[in-house]
């Protein structure tokens, strides 16, 4: 059938499954927006009120399911404000599909108005990117992007479309999926010779990371473990690919890592690394970094093995098949001395975490208290992002969404946007007022589409984050961290036709939590927390898990 | 960690924008390329490019997982030093006199080089050969004052009837 290239667009992202879109109109879409109206009763589209909002709100859906979300963007600067969404995608490898409009080929390299070279300038920050130059090639690409963004490792992919390709006409015919290409199987030897290095150790630690929550293998992960006594620790990445009451599950790795988690890991002989890929925010300094074990490690992408630590058995697997056969390949092991070691690490970190009363931890243990099973807890970047990693009990998959890698602010409200549509129910957002200041102009889409999300402001009047660091280790002089703002939180909700409410203490914020839940679409709760409130645990800059920042050192105030 | 000098052989779809899809990944990881040529290959759809670097090993496997997850890349070789045939072609412009005229051109004789132009001041001469050949030369020439050269990196096969298609990739 004869189509013009916008057709082409919605006819193909119909044909990938696509049911909503997020973007904002211009210039060098219109076209495309124009045969989007036709078929609205097939594709929601979210206008956000701000590009990266709506590539943030892209990443959220797909992070909530599984499945690409899109995003639809004009040129120059509608492309330019995806550069922080893509990147975020692409440091998290979340499968993501943009689409751009771009000013007609024949103004390509002339620096027409709102040009911008889109594939020059998002190729560092995509897993691939395309220009069509073409109508005939429209089709073929966009379902190749598809494949792209969501085969192996997945990743952001970004289509940019001039206008007058839009406007072209060729003959569309209807395809059927395109197979993902998936990571190959390993070799029995390669099973083998890690069953070989299970045999050997003593203290066996498994560590886990966003690789694992994408190959869904947390049944896996927790099988190999009651089977050869291992414990299990993740990155921030991996959160809710296991339930965190799972018996050997010691916590969240790294930085802010959970103590025994950090030390189990630093004692242990044998580390089986799943689909991790040793950021420094996990390892810390890597030539002191678990010394004393050997590393198995697996991962789809055949770039990571060995990339930031050296590793004694490196597979490049579908790392779900391997640990199922792997699990079948060893003899079960009982280590009585490991489990004593670790049980005292437990005992020492509760220990830690009981002292008084921590407002940050008991808000995060009351939205679990509110919150089902399935709600997305979505967060922005800082202090109040480790809070909730910390102490949030998840219970089921894909309900952590945070910005991992790229570490947004501002990241936040645009993803629960997209997981609350995505999912249809109720996502919360934790977040600090400096993150929320970011990109709180999202609260108009959520109000405009009733999106129930509840937002949760950690509000310090601070940034936490670099006054922590700038407490501990640049002598208290607090540059440019106090927020000597006077926003009303609870007034700039109702302004944009959200629900506002104020907390100053557990309380009150349970009240109001449960208020927040009870009604529609979206609230805002402003927390009032203490600026000096530390995340704790904390690796030193460049240190090692051995010399952990406690919170004992940090109350008495010593480095 | 020592470093080796390694030849990596890559085809890539003759696309527009491939190649500085390729060198943006050295960029962007820190490699640094010594030499780098492209040109076409065989077959019409892809492009051969070669490049030179001094990698440890493991910069020689982050240069090599990271090219294959490319998306244009089709396929990537490192070719063993001994095993293959390297070549580089220079072109050089060498001042011209009386006196220095018979000693270039016998230099360029015991080079196996050609002259490809002979003027009142200057000789224009193309060499080929490995890079030690090519720099020999340039040594041998420079005390009569080299006006202008370009070389142009190298290229490698593997020797024997194999082609980079038949390599296993691991």
């Amino acid at each position: 059938m004869k189509m013009t290239g916008a057709q082409i667009v919605i006819e193909t992202l119909l044909e990938q499954g696509t049911d909503t879109v997020f973007g904002y109109p211009g210039a060098t879409v219109i076209d495309i927006y124009d045969k989007l109206e036709s078929r609205k009763d097939q594709i929601t589209h979210i206008l956000a009120a701000h590009e990266q909002g709506a590539t943030h709100a892209a990443d959220g859906y797909a992070r909530a399911t599984g499945r690409p979300g899109v995003v639809i963007a004009t040129s120059g600067p509608g492309a330019t404000n995806l550069v922080t969404g893509l990147a975020t995608a692409f440091l998290d490898s979340v499968p993501m599909v943009a689409i751009t409009g771009n000013v007609s080929t024949g103004m390509i390299g002339r620096d027409a108005f709102q040009e911008v070279d889109t594939t020059g300038v998002t190729m560092p920050v995509t897993k691939h990117n395309f220009f069509v130059r073409d109508v005939a090639d429209l089709a073929g690409t966009i379902r190749e992007a598809f494949r792209i963004a969501g085969s192996g490792r997945p990743g952001p992919v970004l289509v940019d479309i001039p206008n007058d390709v839009q406007r072209d006409t060729c003959n569309f015919e209807p395809a059927p999926l395109m197979p993902l290409s998936k990571p190959e199987k390993a070799d029995d030897d390669e099973i083998a010779c890690a069953a070989e290095m299970i045999a050997e150790c003593r203290r066996p630690f498994i560590y886990f990371g966003g690789g694992a929550v994408r190959a869904g293998c947390g049944e896996e992960i927790l099988a190999l473990a009651d089977k050869i006594g291992a414990y299990i620790g993740c990155s921030m990445m991996g959160l809710s690919e296991i339930p965190s009451d799972s018996p050997r599950f010691l916590g969240m790795q790294g930085m802010h890592g959970h103590f025994a988690s950090s030390v189990a890991l630093a004692k242990s002989d044998l580390m089986i690394a799943v689909g991790v890929r040793f950021s420094d925010r996990a390892t810390g300094k890597t030539d002191r970094y678990a010394l004393n074990s050997k590393k198995i490690q697996l991962d789809c992408d055949c770039s990571e093995i060995g990339k930031n630590v050296s590793v004694d058995l490196g597979i490049c697997c579908d790392i779900k098949d391997f640990l199922a056969r792997l699990t079948q390949a060893v003899e079960a092991k009982e280590l009585p001395e490991w489990d004593e070691k670790v049980a005292s690490l437990r005992k020492r970190e509760i220990h830690a975490y009981e002292e008084d009363e921590f407002l940050p931890r008991e808000a995060v243990k009351a939205i679990g208290d509110i919150a089902s099973p399935a709600t997305r807890i979505v967060t922005d970047v800082g202090q109040h992002q480790m809070w909730t990693a910390q102490f949030y009990e998840f219970r089921q998959k894909h309900t952590w969404i945070s910005s991992g890698g790229l570490g947004t602010m501002g990241f936040g409200l645009g993803a629960a946007i997209g997981a609350s549509l995505a999912t249809g129910e109720r996502s919360v957002l934790v977040t600090g007022d400096g993150s929320f200041g970011m990109n709180l102009n999202e609260l108009a889409t959520a109000v405009t589409y009733n999106v129930p999300v509840t937002v949760v402001i950690f509000n310090n009047k601070v940034l936490g984050m670099v006054r922590q660091w700038q407490t501990l280790f640049y002598d208290k002089q607090y540059s440019s961290t106090t927020l000597s703002r006077k926003t009303d939180y609870v007034k700039l909700a109702e302004a944009f036709g959200a629900r506002g409410y104020r907390a100053d203490n557990i309380e009150e914020f349970r009240e109001v939590l449960a208020k927040a839940y009870a009604g529609e679409g979206p609230a805002v709760i402003d927390l009032a927390i203490d600026p000096d409130a530390m995340v704790l645990p904390m690796l030193r800059p460049g240190g090692s898990f051995e010399n952990l920042v406690t919170w004992k050192e940090a109350e008495e105030g010593n480095d | 960690m020592t470093k080796d000098k390694i030849i990596i052989a890559v085809y890539v779809d003759n696309k527009f924008g491939v190649l500085s899809r390729v060198t943006a990944m050295f960029t962007r990881r820190g490699f640094n390329i010594d030499s780098l040529t492209v040109g076409e290959t065989e077959s019409p759809e892809y492009s051969r490019i070669t490049i030179t670097l001094s990698a440890g090993k493991t910069d020689k496997e982050q240069v090599v997982t990271q090219l294959r997850k490319l998306y244009n890349v089709k396929k990537v070789v490192v070719l063993s030093g001994e095993d293959c045939i390297k070549r580089e072609l220079l072109l050089i412009k060498v001042k011209n006199s009386e006196e220095n005229r018979p000693v270039i051109l016998e230099t360029a004789n015991i080079f196996r080089a050609k002259v490809i132009d002979l003027g009142e001041e200057a000789i224009s001469i193309e060499v080929t050969g490995d890079s030690q050949k090519i720099d020999g030369f340039i040594q041998n020439v420079r005390n009569y004052g080299i006006i202008e050269m370009c070389r142009t990196g190298i290229v490698a096969l593997d020797r024997g009837s194999t082609s980079i298609w038949s390599y296993h990739e691991d």
